[in-house]
Formats: C-alpha cells, structure tokens, sequence
C-alpha cells in the first residue's frame, strides 16, 4: 500500500520538474519549485508514517519554512523590488 | 477505525496532489496553472498530514504533523499571492482567450 503512495508522489514530483525544465517563462518555474516543495513535505510525512521514526517530520517541517521563504524571495526578485516592501 | 479513516484521508489527499500536479502541467498560463496547483496542492498536503496524525495517535508524531498542516495553510496562499503580483510585475502575458483583467483596471485607476 505505501509502495502505491509512493509511486504516486513521484509522478507528481516528476511533473513538476517536467515543468521547472520546459516552463516558458521565470513565473512558471517558481511556481513548479513552490509546488515540489509543498509535495516533499507530503512524501516526507508519508516516509515517516511507513517507517515508524518521527524525524521524518522535523524534516517536513524544516522543508516548508525553506520552500516558503525560497518563494517569496523569489517573487519579490521577479517583481523588481527589495525583500521587505 | 481510526486507521481506516486516516487511510481514506491519505488516500484522498495523493488524489487532489496529482490533480494539481496535472494542471500544472496542462494549463496553458501561469494564472492558470497557479490557481489550479497551489490550491489542489494545499487542500491534498493537508489532508494527507491531518491522516497522517489521527493515524499516529495522540503524541509527538501528530502534534507535529499538526503544525505542519497549519504552517502550510498559512504560508501557501501567500506565496501563490506574491508569485501571481510578481507574475504580472515582470510582464507576462496573460492566454489569449483570458476574458477579464481588474488587476490592469486597477493599476491603471491608480496611477491616473
């Protein structure tokens, strides 16, 4: 049953990098990372449920605030502005 | 019962993330495919956290899968907001068969 969530996952991880790699402009590309990230977190939850140790879950929780942060840096570069306007 | 519902949670969670991961790909805009994979996204990450915790029990693992789920819910509509406000910033286009712009309405009512 976990093999099949696993499975799962990965096809939505290599659709995102589908489009990380082919996106025709930078906006599509942040919004392929902000999505990847946001599955991670999901695939790290479902490891930790499958192997029965909880670190699996510091990492998820560490993941978001980096994905979070990553994307917001992100979106203010792509809006020409400074981090804190 | 508690596993049955977590695993019904589980399973219906992986089903909205790669809905969203197909509009990802499929879409033909970056409005487009932000509106369609943040939310499908957020709502199928937090149901497979929020399964992952009644799975687990009362303890560490599901006070911690509980944080996470709010963290997200939190921080994913911000960062589709900010993306979307930057999306546009930076000049792209919007599909050629898009019907309604208020965000141009807008800028433009301000800088007159």
């Amino acid at each position: 049953m976990y093999t099949i969530f696993y499975i799962a996952l990965l096809v939505c991880c290599f659709l995102c990098l589908y489009r990380i790699g082919r996106g025709p402009s930078a906006p599509d590309r942040t919004v392929a990372i902000d999505i990847l990230g946001i599955v991670v977190v999901g695939f790290c939850a479902i490891s930790s449920l499958d192997t029965g140790k909880d670190f699996y879950l510091n990492i998820a929780m560490a993941w978001a605030l980096l994905s979070f942060i990553g994307t917001i840096a992100l979106a203010k570069f792509l809006e020409g502005r400074s981090f804190d306007e | 019962m508690s596993d049955i519902i977590g695993y019904i949670l589980i399973i219906i969670g992986i089903l909205f993330d790669i809905f969203g991961c197909i509009g990802l790909v499929r879409f033909p805009d970056v409005y487009n495919r932000l509106q369609a994979s943040t939310k499908c996204v957020t709502l199928g990450t937090i149901m497979l956290l929020v399964g992952v915790a009644i799975i687990s029990g009362v303890g560490p693992t599901a006070s911690r899968a509980v944080i996470c789920a709010v963290f997200i819910l939190i921080t994913s509509p911000t960062a589709a907001h900010a993306i979307a406000k930057g999306a546009y910033a930076s000049g792209v286009e919007l599909w050629e068969n898009s019907v309604v712009d208020k965000y141009a309405e807008h800028v433009n009512k301000e800088s007159s």
